[in-house]
C-alpha cells in the first residue's frame, strides 16, 4: 500500500490534535507514515501509533525550530523523492501552508490549501469566499500536497505500529537563510489555540475597551473556549493581532461561536461564517451579524454576558 | 535601497464574488476590484523603508489588463515606478506558475528587498512569499508584524498563536507582512495626479522568457472538479434582552448540548 506522508505539528514531544485529525484522515488513502521534525518523536510515539501511524520518519536536529520554513520542506521533499508517497497532508496553518508551498515548488506538485475535507479520489472539499461557494478539487500534478484545515476532522483512534525510521541527512545551509533568534510567548498559553478549538468566543467593538475583554476570556473559560477578536478590537489595542477573527486574520470554523459586541461587517464574517453554531449579543437590533445568528439577544451585552457566565457554570455544577 | 511591493488586484470581498461556470476560474470582471487590503501595508512598509533608508519603491503587479487600475492606486501611496506583467497566456495560473512569473520579473527588475501582503483576499492561500523564496534561494521573512534594516541586516518579528519569533538574515530578502505591521497612508490629492505620469512596464510572457505550456489553466496543478453555491443559512432565533436574555442564552446552550 502507498504511504501518506503526515507532517506532524507538535510542541516539543506534545502532538497536536491537528495531527491526529491528519492521520485519522491519511489512514483512508493509504498507510500513514508520520514526519516529525526537531526532538521529541520517542516520548510522542504512543500517542501516534494510538491514531493509526504505521511509521514515523524521525529527523531530530534543533535546526528545524532555528531556520524559518525550509529546513522542513527540504526534509519533506527527500521523503517524497524516497518513498514516492501517494500523498502529503499538512496542517493550513500559516507555516504549514508555507511548507507546503516550497515543497510544491521542490516536487512540481500541484498544492491544495485550506481543505476541509478529503474524499475518495484525494478530492478535496474547499468552502471559499467566506463560505459563499463549496469547490471540489484535485492536484493533477506531481504528488498531491494538500493542507487540511483544524478541527475539520474527528479524529478516530486505530492502532499502527508507529515504527521509527532515522530520516534526513542534515540541513543544508540553502536552507539557513531565516534564522531564529529568539521566541516572545504571549498571554493566553492555557487556552485552546484559535485554530483548533471547537468553542470560540470573540469580543468586538461593543466592548469599549481593554479591561472589558476579561470578561469575554471568562466566558471563554467557562466554555473551555479560545478567544478571539474583532479587527476593530485589535486596532484599537484591545486584544493582541494574532487573535483577530476575519478576512486578515484567522478563518475559523468551530462547533460554536459566540460574537459579543461584534457587529458583523462582511470583514469578519468572512472569518467565522461557517462556524455550525453562531451565537450573537449586540444591543443593535440590525447588526449584519445577527443574520447568521443561529441564537441572538438584543440587548446590553455588560447585562447579557454576565447572566450568560452564571447560567452556565449553574448548568455544568461549577 | 531597491524595493519592490508585489501588489495583486482582487475581488472586493464586499460583493458577491463567483467561479466562472466556463472554466471554473475566479471571476475577475464581474466584481469591483481593488488592491488586496494587505498589500497596502506592503506597499506603506515599502515607502516607509525608502523614506528611512533612501531607494526606490517599484511596484509589481501579475493581472489582467484591469489590474492597471490598482497599480495606479498604488503609484498613487507614493511608489515610485511599475511593472504590469499582463499576458493572456497567464489566465488560470496557479500559485506555482505565477510564482515562476513573478520570479522572472523580479529577476529583470533587480532588489534588494521585495515585500508582499501576507495572504490574498480571494484565494486565501498565503504561499507566495513562500515560493518565491524557494525560487530564488532567498531568505524567507514573512509573516511579520515589525520590520528593522540595520545595513545588509534584516530582522523581522514573526507573527505566531503564541506571539511571535524574532527572525534575522541577510538582505536580499522576500519579505510579507501582515495587518500589524503599520497604518497605510491614504493617496493624497498630489500623489494622485503624480501617479498618472509615473512609468508602468507592461511585460509578457516573451519578455520574461516563459514557456506559455507552463503557465495559464492548462499548466494548472490542480483542476476544480466540481463546484456550488452554499445554501444559505437557515433563520435563527433572535430575542430582545428583558432582563433575562443571558439566562435564555444558557438555555440555548444546554439545548445544544454545549454545557
Amino acid at each position: 500500500m502507498a504511504e501518506i506522508l503526515v507532517l506532524a505539528e507538535h510542541s516539543g514531544e506534545t502532538v497536536k490534535k491537528v495531527t491526529c485529525e491528519l492521520l485519522t484522515l491519511a489512514r483512508r488513502f493509504g498507510e500513514p507514515a508520520v514526519v516529525w521534525a526537531g526532538p521529541g518523536a520517542e516520548a510522542a510515539r504512543d500517542r501516534l501509533a494510538e491514531f493509526g501511524a504505521a511509521k514515523v520518519y524521525v529527523a531530530a536536529g534543533e535546526e528545524f525550530d532555528e531556520y524559518v520554513v525550509a529546513p522542513k520542506a527540504e526534509l519533506l521533499a527527500g521523503l517524497v523523492a524516497a518513498a514516492s508517497p501517494a500523498a502529503v497532508l499538512v496542517a493550513s496553518t500559516p507555516e504549514g501552508r508555507e511548507i507546503a508551498a516550497r515543497l510544491a515548488v521542490r516536487t512540481g506538485s500541484g498544492l491544495i490549501t485550506d481543505a476541509v475535507g478529503i474524499d475518495e479520489g484525494l478530492v478535496a472539499e474547499l468552502s471559499i469566499f467566506g463560505g459563499a461557494i463549496v469547490v471540489h478539487s484535485r492536484v493533477t500534478s506531481g504528488t498531491p500536497i494538500i493542507a487540511v484545515r483544524p478541527n475539520a476532522t474527528t479524529p478516530e483512534p486505530a492502532p499502527g505500529a508507529a515504527e521509527i525510521v532515522p530520516a534526513g541527512t542534515g540541513v543544508s545551509d540553502a536552507a539557513k537563510g531565516a534564522r531564529v533568534t529568539g521566541r516572545v510567548v504571549q498571554e493566553g498559553g492555557e487556552r485552546p489555540e484559535l485554530a483548533e478549538a471547537s468553542i470560540v468566543v470573540s469580543g468586538g467593538r461593543g466592548m469599549g475597551n481593554a479591561e472589558n475583554f476579561a470578561m469575554i476570556e471568562k466566558l471563554a473559560d467557562t466554555l473551555g473556549a479560545a478567544v478571539g477578536a474583532s479587527r476593530a478590537a485589535t486596532d484599537a489595542g484591545w486584544y493582541p493581532h494574532q487573535f483577530q477573527v476575519g478576512q486578515t486574520g484567522k478563518t475559523v470554523s468551530p462547533q460554536l461561536y459566540i460574537a459579543i459586541g461584534i457587529s458583523g461587517a462582511i470583514q469578519h464574517r468572512a472569518g467565522m461564517q461557517t462556524s455550525k453554531t453562531i451565537m450573537v449579543v449586540n444591543k443593535d437590533a440590525e447588526a449584519p451579524i445577527f443574520e447568521l445568528a443561529d441564537f441572538g439577544v438584543v440587548g446590553d451585552l455588560f447585562s447579557v454576558v454576565p447572566q450568560l457566565i452564571d447560567g452556565i457554570q449553574q448548568r455544568s455544577g461549577g | 535601497m531597491n524595493i519592490v511591493v508585489c501588489v495583486k488586484q482582487v475581488p472586493d470581498t464586499g460583493s458577491e464574488r463567483t467561479l466562472r461556470p466556463a472554466d471554473s476560474t475566479v471571476d475577475r470582471e464581474g466584481a469591483d476590484a481593488l488592491i488586496n487590503v494587505l498589500d497596502e501595508y506592503a506597499i506603506e512598509e515599502g515607502l516607509r523603508l525608502a523614506e528611512a533608508h533612501g531607494g526606490e519603491v517599484t511596484i509589481l503587479s501579475m493581472g489582467p489588463p484591469r489590474a492597471s487600475e490598482s497599480i495606479r492606486k498604488a503609484l498613487s501611496m507614493g511608489a515610485d515606478k511599475a511593472v504590469h506583467i499582463v499576458d493572456d497566456g497567464l489566465a488560470g495560473s496557479d500559485a506555482a506558475a505565477t510564482s515562476e512569473a513573478i520570479a522572472a520579473a523580479l529577476g529583470r527588475i533587480g532588489f534588494d528587498l521585495v515585500i508582499l501582503g501576507s495572504e490574498s483576499t480571494d484565494a486565501r492561500m498565503g504561499v507566495l512569499a513562500a515560493m518565491l523564496a524557494e525560487r530564488l534561494g532567498l531568505p524567507q521573512m514573512s509573516l511579520a508584524s515589525e520590520v528593522e534594516i540595520d545595513g545588509q541586516a534584516i530582522r523581522i518579528h514573526r507573527q505566531a498563536d503564541y506571539g511571535y519569533d524574532k527572525v534575522e538574515a541577510s538582505l536580499p530578502a522576500v519579505l510579507s507582512v501582515v495587518e500589524k505591521i503599520n497604518e497605510p497612508r491614504y493617496p493624497s490629492f498630489k500623489g494622485i495626479m503624480a501617479a498618472k505620469k509615473k512609468p508602468v512596464e507592461t511585460l509578457s510572457l516573451a519578455d520574461l522568457g516563459i514557456d506559455p505550456a507552463r503557465v495559464g489553466l492548462a499548466a494548472s496543478g490542480t483542476e476544480v472538479v466540481s463546484f456550488a453555491k452554499r445554501p444559505p443559512r437557515q433563520a435563527g432565533t433572535i430575542i430582545k434582552d428583558d432582563g433575562d436574555g443571558g439566562e435564555k442564552a444558557a438555555e440555548f446552550l444546554a439545548a445544544q448540548k454545549f454545557i
